[in-house]
């Protein structure tokens, strides 16, 4: 699998996303920095990692998706290239409308970092396969805002389509999102956002691997 | 140039004697800009003058540091090349005034000062101290505190893994924010801050100066009273953003051999980072003020000098490496501008629109600087503790005190804190102390910071003694062997003999327990005059300890892992009552000695106690501290929700035996058949050891009593999140 994550001004899971992929793949991703024009050729995942892509100023995500090389992310998404966004990549994810809704600041007003129990509704996905349908993981958030918001019409839509990746547990939702909404994908499936991080949670160190079937299923999927 | 008057020194917080001494060292009277310069070079938070006599007789040398105090922070050698930097640093006055922009700045500078010497930061702790939880800023203050904390180090991408924090009345007027940084660099590849040379480029970069933050240091070394709110405007704002953009730029260009000097520009700004890396390169500096970046129009040069603007650096470059350093910077979007020259004259020269603005021996400023060898008196010693009668119960109490401002969980705090970014974290805030593996080994550093300042209250040298042997256990329960520490000394008003008395013991304290631990003290800082309406803080100085594990899987946690386990204590329990927060929590006294700390004691029992966690001999392993036994085991179980039964043993009262704080003890948990192996190991090395009970079920029980670990957890979780809504 030839992967790519794109390096924006304070990305910071940018080396964590990089370690867990090259533990999957054998090899590593080419990091590419935000003022390049393009891409490199022949990918097959492009990854938006967490952080605080121009200090979060503005809207999170807001100037990251006006980035030199979201051009050439996006146009290489509409063309199907996968894209994976984690946090702050979810985040531009929404902004670019590659994916729909936006993410509000948490419903507490603070700044939430703790491992979450979600389910996942939809297995069978190129990032999702190494799980069974229903599957219960835990794997840790860290962000101020991740509150998932979409109207009732398109979170309908979501749900009807199977657009839904992972939700919070009932009663483990760390920040008011709609309809407990912790990732979800565009049509095709074909990009996944997603606020918590299953980096921090794909090694026996981190006490927990549970993340580690996304990167796997990539692997599996692009290879 | 005007010359500046005996008037205009004082009102920048300087003494006759001080002035006349800038009249002797410059020949001449000093002009308003330069005035300035003395002012904050000469203020306490700059120069030590009430403390240096005193930091002198700590121990600062191992085998493996290599840099103690004196740089921007300590460097201690971990092996295979790797190199650990850190150091604590209190922001205590901005963060009274401006909670959010002071603690976040607090987590700013002291991320400069080490990721200035190489290091990229790879975790923060911070100690924290509050006024009591009903005062009507306490709520306002955590709230702000820890929002800047981790509004700043989130942002940066460092996880912030540990820390402590206390509730007292003493802290209403005046809370304490210390914040600490350990980063990671190449053991060959260290920066310092030494101008050598002449020639050489002097270089700005960073964010631009503003008048943000004019006399912060001063402010800093004065007491506070009702009108310092009115200084907000001398609290710093701070930029992660950049933060995050300058330490990248900067790891980028440590990368190359560019660079001859670096230091970042923290309290005092210009004035101190140019006048610091002159002194220490032994050189001059000439600067050319028209080239400052500037966020404002207009500024003039003391307001340049003075500016406290976060996110800004000073370099100096090998003469030709100029383009190749610019270039970097400007690939991250930053401020580079070439604002002078080193020279050989050890001059500070200052120019702007053509003019000499500012002419000063560097010497007068960094080495002349006052230096006080203050009155001290030995502080009273507490009354024996009269006696404690027997509490109807050991469960109510228990149940109380993990539910007290002290005891309670932290994790309101500690959950807006990013504390598994860089997913190197194997051991997240809430155990003794926080492991954080160093990336890409499988070697890993224990965290920790640690101070009772109750102890230190009642008895200074004990107090400063314990805090240092807390640190050291704390580190030893997960496994860690103490490298060193950073201290961060926060102390009332050194010209009333009583504080100061409490400063020069505690200070003795804590080199007589460094030496016997092998524990020296690397880096520092001083954080005085923390009063408000002449009402001192308790004497807190607070211990950032590092320790190795050269095995990160070796290592052990507070969870109780299985029922059916037996729990031991390694270490004599006398049953010492003076100064526990049972006495002060559930009888209201706050009364009699701390519990004395024997450091043979407790270096026998630590070693012992590491080395059952490194064979694989204990499953679960927890300090008694604060609380004693039984909240020690208290917190065992509700980390795991198993329970534990337990017998008082029959020669002992029972709050003293479960409540009592007697020093250098560890529970541990193991098989039935280990125990008695461990029970007659320490018999052989002549280290008290006993069994208190099994582990069982899903309550704690003592003797006939019982009580659900989910009731005491309740309590326990309830307490914080109830204050702060």
């Amino acid at each position: 699998m030839k992967a790519a994550v794109v390096v924006f001004p304070a990305s910071n899971c940018d080396r964590d996303v990089h370690d867990a992929l090259k533990r999957s793949n054998g090899t590593p991703p080419a990091m590419v920095w935000h003022q390049d024009a393009s891409l490199p050729e022949g990918l097959d995942l492009i990854v938006l990692p967490g952080g605080f892509s121009y200090g979060d100023y503005l809207r999170c995500g807001a100037m990251a998706a006006q980035s030199p090389i979201m051009r050439d992310v996006i146009d290489r998404a509409n063309k199907g290239t996968p894209v994976l966004g984690i946090c702050n990549g979810f985040q531009i994810l929404c902004e670019t409308k590659l994916l729909p809704g936006a993410l509000m600041r948490n419903a507490s007003l603070k700044f939430v970092s703790r491992d979450v129990n979600m389910t996942v509704e939809g297995a069978n996905t190129m990032f999702t396969a190494g799980y069974k349908p229903g599957q219960v993981i835990n794997i840790p958030v860290a962000h101020g805002d991740g509150n998932y918001f979409a109207d009732n019409e398109t979170l309908d839509r979501l749900e009807g389509e199977g657009q839904v990746a992972f939700r919070y547990v009932e009663g483990s939702n760390p920040n008011g999102a709609a309809r407990n909404i912790a990732g979800i994908f565009n049509e095709r499936r074909t990009i996944l956002g997603l606020m918590p991080h299953p980096e921090r949670h794909s090694e026996p160190l981190h006490g927990n691997t549970d993340g580690k079937a996304i990167f796997d299923s990539l692997v599996k999927a692009l290879s | 140039m005007t010359e500046a008057t005996l008037a205009q020194a004082i009102e920048h917080g300087l003494i006759e004697s001080e002035w006349k001494h800038i009249l002797r060292v410059m020949n001449r009277a000093p002009n308003l800009t330069e005035l300035g310069i003395f002012s904050v070079m000469w203020s306490e938070h700059c120069s030590y003058k009430s403390s240096r006599v005193h930091l002198r007789k700590l121990p600062t040398t191992a085998p493996w540091v290599i840099q103690g105090p004196g740089e921007n922070a300590g460097v201690i050698d971990i092996g295979d090349g790797d190199a650990i930097i850190f150091k604590m640093e209190s922001h205590n006055h901005p963060s009274f005034i401006e909670p959010y922009q002071g603690a976040a700045t607090g987590v700013g500078g002291i991320m400069r000062d080490v990721f200035t010497m190489g290091a990229r930061p790879i975790a923060m702790l911070n100690a924290l101290r509050f006024g009591e939880p009903n005062h009507p800023k306490t709520q306002h203050l955590v709230s702000g505190v820890v929002a800047g904390i981790g509004g700043y180090g989130n942002c940066m991408g460092v996880p912030t893994v540990g820390g402590e924090v206390n509730f007292h009345r003493s802290y209403n007027g005046n809370i304490l924010v210390n914040a600490m940084c350990v980063g990671l660099a190449k053991a060959n590849n260290i920066f310092l801050s030494a101008a050598k040379g002449s020639g050489n480029p002097v270089v700005y970069v960073g964010s631009k100066t503003g008048r943000d933050g004019i006399h912060g240091a001063t402010m800093a070394s004065a007491e506070f009273d009702d009108a310092s709110e009115e200084k907000r405007p001398t609290v710093q704002v701070g930029d992660p953003f950049t933060e995050k953009l300058l330490l990248e730029a900067c790891l980028e260009l440590m990368a190359t051999d560019a660079i001859v000097g670096i230091q970042d520009m923290g309290a005092a700004g210009l004035t101190s980072s140019s006048c610091e890396m002159a002194d220490k390169g032994g050189s001059g500096i000439e600067l050319n003020l028209d080239h400052v970046p500037c966020r404002e129009k207009g500024m003039t040069p003391y307001e340049m000098m003075l500016s406290e603007s976060q996110e800004r650096m000073l370099m100096v470059l090998k003469p030709g490496r100029e383009k190749e350093a610019e270039k970097i910077f400007k690939k991250w979007e930053l401020d580079f501008a070439v604002i002078g020259i080193t020279t050989d004259t050890k001059r500070l020269v200052l120019k702007f629109k053509g003019e000499t603005v500012a002419d000063i021996p560097v010497t007068a400023l960094a080495d002349e600087a006052p230096l006080y060898e203050r009155p001290w008196e030995e502080p009273k010693r507490p009354a024996p503790l009269a006696a404690v009668a027997e509490p109807k119960s050991i469960t109510e109490a228990l149940a109380k005190l993990v539910a007290t401002p002290d005891l309670a969980s932290r994790r309101w705090i500690y959950e807006q804190y990013d504390s598994t970014v860089m997913a190197d974290t194997v051991q997240k805030p809430g155990g003794d102390a926080a492991i954080v593996r160093i990336h890409n080994t499988q070697k890993a550093v224990a965290l920790t910071t640690d101070v009772t300042p109750r102890y230190v209250q009642a008895d200074p040298y004990t107090g400063g003694v314990q805090a240092v042997a807390e640190c050291w256990r704390n580190i030893t329960a997960v496994g860690g062997t103490p490298l060193a520490i950073t201290d961060n000394l926060n102390f009332g008003n050194p010209q009333r003999p009583e504080i100061m008395g409490q400063f020069v013991l505690a200070v003795r304290g804590i080199g007589d327990a460094c030496r016997a631990l092998d524990f020296p003290v690397v880096s520092g800082n001083v954080s005085l005059y923390n009063e408000t309406n002449g009402q001192g803080i308790l004497p807190t100085p607070a211990i950032g300890g590092v320790g190795i594990l050269k095995d990160v899987h070796k290592h052990a946690t507070i969870p109780f892992k299985a029922a059916g386990e037996t729990i031991l204590v390694i270490g004599e329990t006398k049953g010492h009552l003076g100064q526990s927060i049972y006495l002060r929590e559930i009888l209201g006294r706050e009364e009699g000695a701390p519990p004395p700390v024997d450091l043979k004691i407790e270096r026998r029992n630590g070693d012992f106690v590491r080395e059952l966690i490194t064979t694989g001999r204990v499953t679960a392993v927890h300090d008694a501290s604060d609380g004693g036994l039984a909240v020690a085991i208290a917190e065992m179980a509700m980390s795991s929700g198993i329970g534990a039964t337990l017998a008082t043993p029959a020669d002992k009262p029972r709050a003293a035996f479960w409540f009592g704080e007697d020093q250098a003890r560890y529970v541990v948990t193991t098989t039935a058949a280990g125990a008695e192996k461990i029970l007659a190991d320490a018999h052989a090395a002549g280290i008290p050891a006993q069994k208190l009970g099994v582990t069982f079920d899903t309550s704690v029980k003592v003797d006939d009593e019982q009580i659900e670990v989910a009731a005491l957890k309740r309590g326990h979780e309830e307490w914080l999140p109830r204050l702060m809504t």
